[in-house]
């Protein structure tokens, strides 16, 4: 099933009140609203969480009413991306005249980027659980081999061969797939 | 996508970090949120007084209406109320 076939019915589940849809959509999207304000935006702390929260709120506030053939991601990205760049210009006039960085609007990690990734993490669920678990604790949670050798109760020395093969089998499967080609540095 | 290496595909899992879980879990709460202040917003809706009174102050309101005024609970109130 496409992604935005995923969304569609998680959103009309929310719709009909079904609070585990919800949990499931929140689930989806955090790490890609999260990365929009941090990594997108810069922003940290209380102003990062701020952003997260009222993009979630906004969400479940206006998925009723949202149409049908809109699509969940971009509407997302969308109200975090004016989120984000609304609590920089609240920043910047509480700061002295002359003193705001120029671009401190624009993201500094492209959206498209980010878009990619989300891409990438999905492409990476469907292959077998011991690389999702091992690729994402290595290269997303920035944890040490010894780490996930103890959570996976596998021998250290095998981490470094299981990410490689991981990692191979996961570009195996992307190649030919449409990601933003920007993306790719 | 084409000629994407090993250290792009790395790069790229490396962008998504999980979001705290504590805030995820607030996010997910919400529609426990909403069942627990349907109530309150339904009068600010269905009285223009006391919407622009709960508007004034927002945390004094929750207060009065025996709500616990925490930042998440502020927000969704404010947002209901500004649609």
């Amino acid at each position: 099933m496409r992604d935005a076939d995923v969304d569609a019915l998680l959103v009309a589940r929310c719709r009909e009140g079904d609070a585990d849809a919800w949990r499931e959509l929140v689930e989806r999207y955090s790490r890609y609203v999260y990365a929009i304000a941090t990594r997108g935006f810069g922003l940290t702390g209380d102003e990062a969480e701020d952003v997260f929260q009222e993009a979630f709120t906004r969400a479940y506030l206006h998925l009723p009413g949202l149409r049908q053939d809109v699509a969940l991601r971009p509407w997302l990205a969308q109200v975090t991306r004016r989120l984000a760049i609304d609590h920089i210009r609240s920043r910047a006039r509480e700061q002295p005249e002359g003193t705001l960085e120029l671009d401190a609007q624009e993201p500094k990690l492209a959206i498209e980027q980010i878009d990619a990734a989300l891409d990438v993490h999905r492409a990476m669920a469907t292959l077998p659980e011991h690389c999702h678990e091992i690729l994402d604790r290595f290269f997303a949670r920035d944890e040490s081999y010894r780490t996930i050798a103890v959570a996976l109760d596998v021998p250290m020395g095998t981490i470094a061969s299981r990410i490689a093969r991981c990692l191979d089998k996961l570009r195996t499967h992307l190649e030919g797939k449409n990601l933003h080609d920007s993306a790719v540095r | 996508m084409t000629d994407i290496t090993a250290t792009d595909v790395a790069n790229l899992i490396g962008e998504l970090a999980p979001a705290p879980a504590a805030w995820v879990e607030a996010a997910q709460s919400l529609p426990a949120l909403r069942a627990s202040l349907d109530e309150l917003v339904e009068l600010c809706r269905s009285d223009l007084k006391v919407r622009a009174r709960t508007l004034e102050d927002l945390e004094r309101a929750l207060g009065d209406a025996g709500v616990a005024p925490e930042p998440h609970v502020v927000r969704y109130v404010r947002l209901s109320l500004e649609r």
